[in-house]
């Protein structure tokens, strides 16, 4: 019962209600949309895409928001919780915590490229890429009933007297969970590893943004980049923030103590990772005669921005890793 | 880039003249909006602040305090378990506390009395709060009557008056001797209130609170993280339930926004007619009115949330004051800290805009798909 959850909670539902309004819409598209046909239906449907596209930006910027705010809502909690000192410890209290916090992030990404194919979309006057947008949005709405359903779920399961585990035991190395996995990767591997896939990608990202070419492969290396960026991260990068040789948390890093600085690397990962994959799924469409002179353009754009947030965030991790007085011996 | 920004700027300065040409209108929605956004400020903010007061409050508590109970109910302790306490492991003091409340007919009031080892309060003599001594109108010297537990009054003087710095901790207290507080109340020699017990190393308390727990099976210790813990539960819930509350007046406005903007003026529908026709598209009519909507709602929540603040640090809420702090009659007059929480004004924004934009999104749709001809025949 506190004001933040029930803001996740009320926005929560009402991001559901309204996608699914959407897929509706889009449900009917997909089943009589004709372009060459001037009828009443379809000028009504056209005249829909409008709304549906404003619905989704609109819930990209809600889904941008309250996933800060529900990461931040868990964290705050963590004091109601015997044995928790971060929001690791939270989201662990019941098992409903972990699958709502991955399915908001999936929710968010996906957002984001919707948006992205729309941008192309609307660009091209032929709607050539009407197919595609709506069938993702038909994945886009269940999953965000399904998130708002966990989130209610996982929020009215909360117990304060559960005794649950820290992050300190969470992300331990050697357990058999995937927390565990992270952590008990090796870090130095796991480092160059990263460094490695980083590397290609944003060379890889600048001769797309350069050339036009390897767009496909961008959303590949992204996506690569985006994991390794995430693992690295626990098993390597976040020892350098804590300066503790054993702490493996993901989320202390957006603690106070370490200047919020998850929320920025976080934001970094996810939009270099919507914007990689965006140009991917933009470049499969490029044939098409009405998009041939927008896709490359745009996937240019894409492509920039990819290679700004992943060497942001590389430039951040390394620039820490070179300052910090702890050594990894 | 720039020619995005330049003609979204253009269709927001469209969007302010048109709000600006149907002011009443406008202003009484975000009247009645930022009302709902001002109570839902002020006891977000409100709950905060208590929160953050009892923290600072706790963090000046003992770390652990051992009751002692009888058939569940909280019983003085004898001292013999705080020597048996000060032998465990990684305890470095346990230190006997006595304290009660005491119930005072004249103004209708309970002390918590409470004694201390300061050499300053010798037998005889008192320590008060300033919000008692307001009460009473005492000063420093003056005579203090307190009935004891025979019903005989005893005269004590006041030693030191507590400075106003500390009143929300202090206002109703009264610190006694030991000796005096023994003999006013009956209280049995060998026994105390509660002990509190320092440990060494804070990791360490659950530990130590474990093994007291299992010497001493009659008593209860109690961690200042469990008070602190129990404290955010009881604001959070008590906030809460306040918002639930008020949700559903946000619910009422929601609907009437909602209506409001599915039901378009004559002038309106006119209007939406002449930009279509002069070669506006739907997607820049939608525009339009989603600014008008990000105008009224940005306002309104600014609104509310000034209104807020000032109820809530500079006023000290008076309108809900009560039902979120408790229900004492002595409570001291403070002013809370202003303090905020930028975490508290996104889960504002989050509560009040969001729902807003929500209710508004299809039927701004609805009016930026009029058939300019139609719109524009209907109104004559």
């Amino acid at each position: 019962m506190q004001s933040g959850i029930i803001a996740l909670l009320v926005t929560s539902l009402g991001t559901a209600g309204l996608l699914l309004y959407a897929a509706r819409i889009a449900i009917q598209t997909l089943r009589s949309w004709d372009l060459g046909s001037g009828s009443e239906q379809q000028l009504l449907l056209e005249r829909k895409t409008a709304l549906v596209s404003t619905i989704v930006a609109l819930i990209l910027g809600f889904q941008v928001v309250t996933l800060a705010l529900f990461i931040y809502t868990v964290d705050a909690l963590h004091i109601l919780f015997a044995g928790s000192m971060c929001a690791a410890g939270t989201l662990n209290v019941n098992p409903l915590g972990y699958p709502s916090l991955a399915i908001k992030l999936l929710c968010t990404i996906l957002a984001g490229i919707w948006m992205i194919i729309n941008r192309a979309d609307y660009l091209a006057h032929d709607f050539p890429l009407i197919k595609v947008k709506f069938t993702l949005l038909l994945v886009l709405a269940p999953l965000s009933l399904l998130e708002a359903g966990s989130l209610t779920s996982y929020f009215l399961l909360l117990k304060p007297d559960v005794i649950t585990s820290c992050c300190g035991s969470l992300f331990e190395g050697g357990r058999t969970t995937l927390a565990g996995l992270l952590a008990g990767l090796p870090p130095v591997p796991s480092a160059i590893g990263y460094y490695l896939v980083t590397a290609v990608t944003l060379l890889n990202g600048i001769i797309t943004w350069r050339t036009g070419r390897g767009g496909l492969l961008l959303a590949v290396t992204s996506l690569a980049a985006f994991i390794s960026g995430i693992a690295a991260l626990v098993a390597f990068f976040c020892l350098y923030y804590y300066e503790i040789p054993t702490h493996h948390c993901p989320f202390c890093l957006l603690q106070p103590e370490y200047g919020r600085i998850g929320y920025l690397l976080y934001a970094l990962l996810i939009s270099g990772v919507v914007t990689g994959c965006g140009g991917g799924v933009i470049h499969l469409n490029r044939k098409r005669p009405s998009l041939s002179v927008i896709v490359p353009k745009l996937q240019k754009r894409l492509a920039l921005w990819t290679v700004l947030s992943f060497s942001l965030y590389l430039l951040l991790v390394t620039i820490k890793l070179l300052t910090t007085s702890f050594r990894l011996d | 880039m720039r020619t995005v920004i330049e003609s979204q700027r253009n269709i927001l300065d469209y969007a302010l003249s048109g709000l600006m040409r149907r002011r009443g209108k406008t202003f009484s929605l975000i009247l009645l909006y930022a009302l709902v956004v001002f109570v839902l400020a002020s006891i977000m903010f409100f709950t905060h602040a208590m929160r953050r007061e009892s923290e600072l409050l706790l963090s000046g508590a003992p770390e652990l305090v051992v009751q002692r109970m009888i058939a569940g109910r909280h019983d003085p302790i004898p001292l013999e378990y705080g020597r048996g306490i000060a032998t465990i492991r990684g305890v470095s003091r346990v230190q006997p506390r006595l304290w009660g409340y005491y119930y005072d007919s004249d103004i209708r009031a309970n002390y918590t009395v409470q004694t201390t080892t300061d050499d300053s309060i010798t037998r005889g003599t008192l320590a008060i709060g300033a919000g008692l001594a307001r009460m009473r109108s005492l000063k420093k010297g003056d005579e203090l009557s307190i009935w004891g537990y025979d019903g005989q009054p005893r005269t004590f003087q006041v030693a030191t008056i507590f400075t106003v710095e500390s009143d929300l901790l202090t206002t109703d207290l009264v610190l006694t001797h030991e000796a005096d507080f023994r003999e006013l109340f009956h209280f049995p020699m060998e026994r105390a209130t509660d002990l509190s017990v320092t440990v060494r190393n804070p990791r360490e308390i659950p530990t130590v609170a474990a093994r007291i727990a299992e010497l001493y099976p009659d008593t209860r210790p109690i961690t200042r993280q469990d008070i602190l813990r129990t404290y955010a539960a009881v604001f959070d819930w008590r906030g809460g339930i306040l918002i639930v509350m008020v949700s559903m007046a946000l619910l009422a406005f929601v609907i009437f926004a909602w209506d409001r903007a599915s039901g378009l003026s004559a002038n309106e529908q006119r209007e939406i007619g002449i930009l279509k026709s002069i070669g506006w598209k739907t997607e820049e009519v939608l525009i339009l009115k989603l600014w008008e909507g990000a105008i009224i709602s940005l306002t309104a929540f600014l609104l509310g949330l000034i209104g807020g603040y000032i109820h809530v640090f500079l006023l000290s809420a008076p309108l809900f004051a009560r039902v979120i702090k408790g229900w004492a009659t002595l409570y001291p007059s403070f002013r809370l800290t202003p303090f905020i929480d930028y975490y508290q004004v996104a889960v504002l924004f989050v509560l009040s805009v969001f729902p807003y934009l929500l209710a508004t999104v299809v039927p701004s749709w609805q009016a930026a798909i009029v058939d300019p001809d139609n719109a524009m025949r209907g109104s004559e």
